[in-house]
């Protein structure tokens, strides 16, 4: 067998090999689309398989390789940390992949693909290298390419401003995001060898350093907001609802469902990992922005009515969730618990699992319906159940999945975290026992609410009728298509009822980082009860609910089904009126309008009903105009006035540009005597 | 093996079928009395349930499997709720399969469904109910799950065989959280199991359905079904509310004898609720929509005051 970073390693080598052979291939694009997919579906699950042995067999392979700049090699390590990070982006990778031979296959037809494929190549060679990075250099060179692949890939379908717009926000926030974590490294890799040698820049050199706390606390707080910064936790969100619903929904998937895992990976390593000790007040920062990352996304989703728009603001909100999970975890850590520390890290890891494979499934759900309608606005849409019954019922898998009901895999993470909220009462500190499970009825609040919103993301897209004026030819999407959310949707089951082999399977990473496992407790019950902590203070047991529900819904079937054939379809009852018209269905706004009204103060809203005063006789009225606008409070609060100053700014510094040669004389003669000056 | 907890088992879950319609022909029946009309009888919901399954049904043309399959669904995890909470006795192996976040979550995924079900046929009255159940939900739930952690925290666990086990056995006497904890959690078994002031079971007035307006295209087997959840439900909390605070009667010595008795004082149990629920509800006017979040808030509050409660007085 070859060694996981081998493996890893020539997966990364064929997807990079994959982009220089999709050049060559330019001109035979509907070959390059089943070849590059293909390939990048092998590479993808060879890196899964990688990262399934590391995190199982709790191996750490290394591996220094020298290219790069002379005296600064690359580092390569695999520990069950990165193993579980390639292992989750290896999955949605592979279904993705699969499902991008028919979705790209569709695009091929209208335009160039090739500049589409390649990025794609070299997105999933980056996200894999960061994650096996084991030093500063190759760490942010790969975050950069990772960015770079996905800025072009945002832009693909470049005609249209808004994505010009989109990427180029995308863009500047990705390169704040990452001058922060650069200085992070630079304070972590300063303070490991001093100034003098240069061989601070390895994560082993961070790892061996005691930081002194001020600077522990500056590199911390650099990296946390840069890597906020990519994930979109809020208020630094403002990026991704513009970013992801531009991309091709394959490259939503991907960037939604791993892209942003790779900040949690990056915010996981650099505090357990390379920093280690650290107060409990750090843990305390992540929880407070996952949870007003996890209420606001979905109060922001619900007023959505673009169905990409809704899922990426759903991402804000997961990514909220799994913060939370994680600040938990550090909470405990730092005042020693480490039972409860890998619990509460268990629970984050899981819900970054399960988030990556339910929202790969809901944007190429997503994909299959723009593709087969043209249509991204909810409002216009309705009754696809009836044209597209695959995509339908696998959209409905990711739904009950993400609003965490049981026995899908959302509800698994969503009751771990539960539970770890509900044994903060044994943290010393009586404010924090106070504090911490009020942010419970938070998360509750939170998984209330995307119920609510996935109600009206399937109900509006799929049940009913089709609300739109004309309503398009839709067609069932293909086989490449429908596999990718059947695997996909397969694993959000087996991934809810199976909780016990998975967390035993990931328990190799909590023992890496905090020095505990739940293991032991957790499947103490055999395979079938999830006990963490202990049997009698909470088990779940996913088969059991799954089987009973499922026994008594056959039995009560077959027993009302004796008597055949007593089903008679009618048309829909009128009460009396005039024929219903698919115009008088709830509609998307309709339906979250309670919702609105009662989180009202979220939002900048403004709702204004014009009426026509040119009625054609007094006795009808005149034709009724309604708008209404809901937007981001944070834009206003936050980047407006950063974009006016940066305006102001560049406007004040822009008069230096004369335009004459005279005056750029005189700069670089006034420039040279400053020099002189100081510089003698 | 020990069958006689799931002897037990069977035995519950027969029970929360067979007499959970006789528990709304109670609650009616008490309706009736105190408004001054005549009852129908204690017995007029089997009637109703039988005649709904000997009818044929009825469905509109664009209904979808979703709304065929919802009838199944919500039936099969009240069913399965059923078996979890401890009515007779603390020894349940379901009990151990779903703590009370499960729980929740059981109930939360029958009303996924349904609102799906109101939204399919493509009415406006069906997206109303939705909208509003889904609204009422997300403000209940989290008041919910806070008035059972308030619980949970002070037994040390969310498995509701264990929150009983400890209440019984006395450890924790009259407390001033448990007060508070109770009384949010009638707030919201009222806004949960679709009772007045949150929503008026008996109504068909488009201005203030809300349950009703997702199943009203439901005939037939379907809506016996859904009809027959949703008295299982109405049970369900009235019997979670006597179980997790007035544990008493109930079985934790593990004998036929000990499971009669459970059996006599749930329904001792019941019967009082079912009054205390007539006296609210004849009490009361339904609210508007939009006064909701105040009483749910208030729910919330009172939650958080239990919880805060335990913390400062424990």
């Amino acid at each position: 067998m070859m060694d996981p970073l081998n493996l890893a390693g020539s997966a990364i080598f064929l997807l990079l090999g994959m982009a220089v052979l999709a050049l060559l291939l330019g001109r035979r694009q509907r070959l390059l689309v089943v070849v590059s997919f293909a390939v990048s579906a092998v590479a993808s699950l060879s890196a899964t398989v990688a990262g399934v042995r590391v995190v199982g067999w709790s191996t750490t392979s290394q591996a220094i390789m020298s290219i790069g700049l002379p005296d600064l090699p690359f580092h390569l390590r695999l520990d069950p940390l990165a193993g579980f990070f390639i292992t989750v982006v290896g999955i949605l990778s592979f279904v993705v992949s699969i499902y991008s031979i028919g979705y790209v296959r569709e695009i091929s037809k209208q335009r160039p693909i090739s500049r589409l494929v390649i990025f794609y190549a070299l997105f999933l060679a980056g996200m894999f290298m960061v994650i096996i990075a084991d030093d500063a250099l190759f760490f942010l060179i790969s975050w950069e390419l990772m960015a770079a692949a996905s800025y072009f890939l945002v832009l693909f379908e470049d005609e249209r401003v808004e994505n010009r717009r989109a990427a180029f926000l995308y863009m500047v926030v990705a390169h704040v995001g990452a001058l922060a974590i650069l200085l992070s490294f630079g304070v972590m890799s300063g303070l490991a060898t001093g100034f003098e040698g240069f061989h601070g820049y390895t994560f082993d050199a961070m790892r061996q350093a005691e930081f002194p706390a001020v600077w522990a606390t500056a590199a911390f707080l650099l990296a946390f907001f840069g890597f906020a910064a990519k994930a979109g936790v809020i208020p630094l969100h403002i990026w991704l609802p513009e970013a992801h619903p531009v991309a091709p929904s394959n490259i939503s998937a991907l960037m939604s469902g791993v892209m942003l895992k790779t900040a949690i990976y990056g915010i996981v390593r650099v505090t357990f990992d390379l920093i280690g000790v650290f107060p409990w007040w750090w843990g305390s920062i992540v929880l407070v922005f996952g949870l007003i990352s996890a209420v606001m996304g979905v109060l922001y989703a619900l007023m959505q009515h673009d169905l990409k728009r809704l899922l990426a603001y759903h991402s804000v909100e997961n990514i909220g969730i799994i913060l939370i999970g994680i600040g938990l975890s550090m909470i405990f850590r730092s005042f020693d618990f480490p039972l409860l520390s890998s619990l509460a890290l268990i629970a984050g890891l899981y819900h970054t699992l399960n988030h990556a494979i339910f929202k790969g499934l809901l944007f190429m759900g997503a994909g299959a319906v723009l593709h087969a309608s043209h249509e991204r606005n909810m409002e216009e849409m309705g009754g696809l159940i009836h044209l597209m019954p695959w995509t339908a019922a696998l959209f409905l898998v990711g739904s009950v999945s993400i609003a965490g009901l049981p026995p899908f895999n959302g509800f698994v993470s969503e009751w771990l975290t539960f539970q770890a909220f509900l044994l903060s009462p044994s943290l010393p500190s009586p404010l924090m026992k106070l504090l911490i499970p009020l942010g419970a009825a938070l998360l509750a609040l939170t998984a209330a609410l995307a119920a609510a919103c996935f109600v009206k993301a399937f109900g509006v897209t799929f049940l009913g009728h089709w609300r739109g004026h004309h309503q398009p030819h839709v067609q069932e999407v293909d086989w490449f298509m429908r596999s990718g959310m059947i695997i996909a949707a397969l694993l959000c089951l087996a991934l809810g009822v199976l909780p016990t082999v998975v967390i035993d399977w990931m328990d190799t990473v909590p023992e890496q980082l905090v020095g505990s496992r739940i293991g032991t407790t957790a499947g103490a019950f055999g395979w079938m009860w999830l006990t963490p902590v202990a049997p009698e203070r909470a088990s779940y047991s996913g088969p059991l609910v799954f089987l009973v529900t499922l026994s008594v819904i056959v039995i009560a079937y077959l027993l009302l089904h004796v008597r055949s054939g007593s089903i008679t379809r009618v048309p829909l009852w009128d009460c009396g009126f005039e024929k219903v018209t698919p115009r008088m269905q709830y509609t998307a706004t309709a339906f979250a309008m309670p919702i609105r009204r009662i989180f009202g103060f979220f939002f900048h809203i403004r709702e204004q009903v014009k009426m026509n005063p040119q009625a054609p006789h007094r006795t009808v009225p005149g034709r009724m105009q309604y708008t209404l606008r809901i937007r981001d409070r944070f834009w206003g609060w936050l980047y407006r006035p950063l974009v006016d100053a940066s305006f102001w700014l560049s406007r004040r510094v822009g008069r230096l540009q004369q335009g004459r040669i005279q005056a750029y004389l005189i700069y670089s003669f006034v420039t040279i005597i400053v020099l002189l000056l100081f510089l003698r | 093996m020990n069958l006689y907890p799931f002897m037990t088992e069977i035995l519950q879950i027969m029970i929360v079928l067979g007499i959970s319609p006789a528990f709304v022909g109670w609650v009616r029946m008490l309706k009736c009395w105190s408004q001054g009309r005549t009852s129908a009888g204690l017995f007029q919901p089997y009637r109703d349930i039988r005649k709904l399954f000997a009818k044929n049904v009825v469905l509109a043309e664009n209904a979808s499997w979703v709304f065929r399959f919802t009838p199944y669904l919500v039936f099969g995890t009240t069913v399965l709720a059923g078996g979890i909470i401890p009515m007779l006795s603390v020894d349940l192996p379901l009990s151990a399969t779903a703590d009370v976040i499960v729980l929740v979550a059981l109930f939360a995924i029958a009303r996924f469904f349904t609102a799906l079900a109101g939204m399919d046929i493509g009415t406006a009255f069906g997206g109303m109910g939705s909208s509003r159940e889904m609204t009422i939900a997300s403000l209940a739930e989290p008041a919910m799950l806070m008035a059972i952690f308030t619980l949970s925290l002070a037994c040390r666990s969310t498995s509701l065989s264990q929150i009983v086990t400890v209440i019984f056995s006395g450890q924790i006497q009259l407390r001033p959280y448990l007060a508070f904890a109770f009384l949010a959690f009638v707030l919201i078994s009222l806004a949960e199991t679709g009772r007045i002031p949150v929503d008026n079971p008996a109504t068909h007035l488009e201005l203030t359905m809300v349950h009703e307006a997702m199943i009203l295209e439901y005939s037939g087997r379907h809506l016996a079904l859904i009809e027959w959840a949703g008295m299982m439900k109405l049970m369900l909390f009235m019997a979670l509310g006597a179980v997790l605070f007035f544990p008493w009667g109930i079985d934790v010595t593990a004998t036929a004898a000990g499971a009669v008795r459970a059996f006599l004082f749930l329904l001792l149990k019941l019967g009082a609720s079912g009054v205390v629920l007539v006296l609210i509800e004849t009490g009361l006017a339904k609210m508007r929509l939009f006064r909701l979040t105040e009483f749910l808030g208030s729910a919330f509050l009172l939650a958080t005051l239990g919880m805060l409660a335990y913390y400062i007085l424990d």
